[in-house]
């Protein structure tokens, strides 16, 4: 079974939920899906035991087979291509903008003298480990790389099927959102009782509605705000799965890169009843 | 005209909060919420719709099952696992890329051009506001971030406005990078925890990367003073200048109830801290030149 862990809106307390839960289940793995801003590292302190790099395939072009022809340029969809004419009898240039790449690979099928070939680039580092028994994978994006959903796609071939996984989304509802969440059995989504954790919170539900996954609600600092979350889950007929009050002591816990587990017993019983919301063996 | 975005790493560190208060404090300024994944700006300027446009983005991979011979070349084509065995088309793993198209010899695939959500130029009591509605399940918010930053800079050389005021998204990916290329200072908002500090160092490592001059707030500060210190060193040591420390309020969220710009709503040692960041950063901007170095 694998359950996502999202917000829409950043901050709700996303992390808190995924790593409590996983700490409160047996056989599980924990993937930390929110690459451009892993946390769950901080609280699990996983022992790192595999480090692999995560590549997009990029085009190179081989310059003495290339005519310029501007097929690549014209086929590319992402302008990530642009084909400089040379003058007479001076040889053109191909430029590639490598950010851009989706690695479609259309440039270099499409070639009609075959002068490109695909090269790998690194857009970041996946990292498996171990934790209290937990599995732990988590990817960080490489600095001033800018698209997430292919790193997200390398940490989620990680999935261990055999196991109870546990995906800490990023925060948002648009695409590495959706390629954390997606092929989810369940999604829980947390969020607070203000106008913009509903706001960020109907978004989210939207988006989960278009992918089909199935969702409840987790209400953290339930008292802070207004009753405005509670008359949209009624009203929508959507489970509110657990009610976390504001907390000193909790926020306190998680300044310091603690998780509630092991510190605060009352929350045993809390995330066992979470567990049995979600037909869960603890 | 300066451009001034406020931009934090981790979510929910205060961003639209303090990016609404400095709407309020500033003088002769536009404002964009960049944050197109989960817009909240609007839920605090109130903006009445003056324009609205369409955001077309992208296109879409159609199968036309009356010329489809079911081969599966474009099933073995596609690096998005978009095309399912059916032959039916995920809109959503769907790229846009175009090869399935190309390549099918029965021309039985089209692309259609993507709606991919809406913007707006608004007015609001606080001055001109462009915002945007990307649609459910949509991407591309890197481009749609670009397009509402084009629209609020022209209205700002049109009204020859002072400032921009930019609220970034979270993150460190593309509409990150979107929202803070060719700023003239970014803003970070960071808190005294350990995600906090972890995220508001890749946060200054992009910024870096992009060459924006940054300054830190630290939001929250009492509630852990032990790694406010930490950030008092960071930051000490790579030379970059914390504009202000915000106490933690439970007034915050209580504002956001009231729909109000928090320096609107209370007048206390959260709102004095706030007016005094706004006053640090106007002179920074008008007095200094700031270097791509952006230690000032």
């Amino acid at each position: 079974m694998i359950i996502s862990i999202a917000s829409g809106k950043g901050g709700t307390g996303k992390t808190t939920i995924a790593v409590n839960l996983a700490l409160s289940l047996e056989n599980v793995q924990f993937l930390d899906c929110d690459v451009e801003e892993p946390n769950a590292h901080l609280f699990l302190k996983p022992v790192i035991s595999e480090r692999m790099s995560a590549y997009i395939p990029i085009p190179e072009v081989a310059e003495e087979t290339c005519d310029c022809c501007g097929r690549c340029q014209e086929v590319c969809a992402f302008n990530s291509i642009a084909v400089l004419p040379g003058e007479i009898r001076e040889h053109g240039s191909v430029l590639i903008f490598s950010h851009l790449c989706h690695g479609c690979g259309a440039c270099s099928l499409l070639c009609p003298l075959d002068a490109i070939r695909e090269v790998n680039k690194e857009i970041g580092i996946v990292e498996k480990g171990f934790s209290n028994g937990i599995q732990f994978v988590h990817g960080k994006l490489n600095i001033g790389e800018a698209m997430s959903p292919p790193l997200i796609r390398q940490v989620k071939k990680h999935v261990d099927p055999t196991k109870t996984v546990i995906i800490d989304a990023p925060p948002g509802t648009t695409c590495p959102v959706i390629e954390s969440v997606k092929g989810s059995d369940y999604c829980i989504l947390v969020t607070e009782p203000t106008p913009f954790g509903l706001n960020d919170l109907v978004l989210a539900v939207e988006m989960l509605k278009t992918i089909g996954v199935p969702f409840g609600i987790i209400l953290n600092r339930y008292d802070i705000g207004d009753d405005c979350v509670d008359v949209y889950a009624r009203e929508n007929r959507i489970p509110v799965l657990m009610k976390i009050p504001f907390d000193r002591e909790i926020a306190s816990l998680y300044s310091k890169g603690l998780p509630i587990i092991g510190y605060k017993s009352e929350y045993d019983s809390e995330f066992k009843k979470l567990l049995i919301k979600l037909n869960l063996n603890p | 005209m300066k451009q001034i975005v406020i931009i934090s790493g981790k979510g929910g560190t205060g961003k639209t909060v303090l990016t609404a208060s400095f709407a309020s404090l500033a003088h002769n300024k536009v404002m964009v919420d960049c944050d197109v994944d989960a817009a909240d700006l609007h839920l605090l300027l109130h903006p009445s719709v003056k324009e609205r446009f369409e955001f077309r983005s992208g296109q879409t991979a159609r199968i036309d099952k009356a010329l489809c011979v079911e081969c599966g070349k474009c099933i073995d084509m596609c690096r998005f696992d978009a095309i399912g065995k059916d032959f039916i088309i995920d809109p959503i793993a769907c790229e846009g890329c175009g090869l399935c198209s190309r390549i099918c010899v029965y021309e039985a695939i089209v692309m259609e051009e993507n709606i991919s959500g809406e913007w707006f130029i608004s007015d609001t009591r606080f001055g001109p506001f462009v915002h945007a509605r990307l649609g459910i399940a949509e991407d591309n918010s890197g481009k749609l971030v670009s397009r509402i930053r084009q629209a609020a800079k022209e209205i700002a050389v049109q009204e020859n406005k002072s400032y921009i005021l930019i609220d970034g998204p979270p993150g460190i990916g593309c509409p990150v990078i979107a929202s803070i290329t060719d700023t003239d200072l970014a803003v970070i908002v960071t808190e005294p925890t350990l995600s906090g500090i972890h995220d508001m160092l890749r946060i200054i490592d992009t910024t870096g990367h992009f060459q924006i001059p940054v300054k830190v707030v630290i939001n929250k500060y009492d509630l852990n003073l032990e790694n406010t210190r930490k950030i008092n060193d960071i930051c000490e040591s790579r030379n970059i200048e914390i504009v202000g420390r915000i106490p933690f309020s439970a007034e915050v969220p209580r504002s956001l109830v009231q729909a109000v710009p928090f320096v609107e709503y209370a007048k206390d040692e959260v709102t004095a801290e706030i007016i005094s960041i706004w006053n640090t950063m106007e002179s920074i901007l008008q007095g200094k030149n700031l270097t791509t170095k952006g230690v000032q």
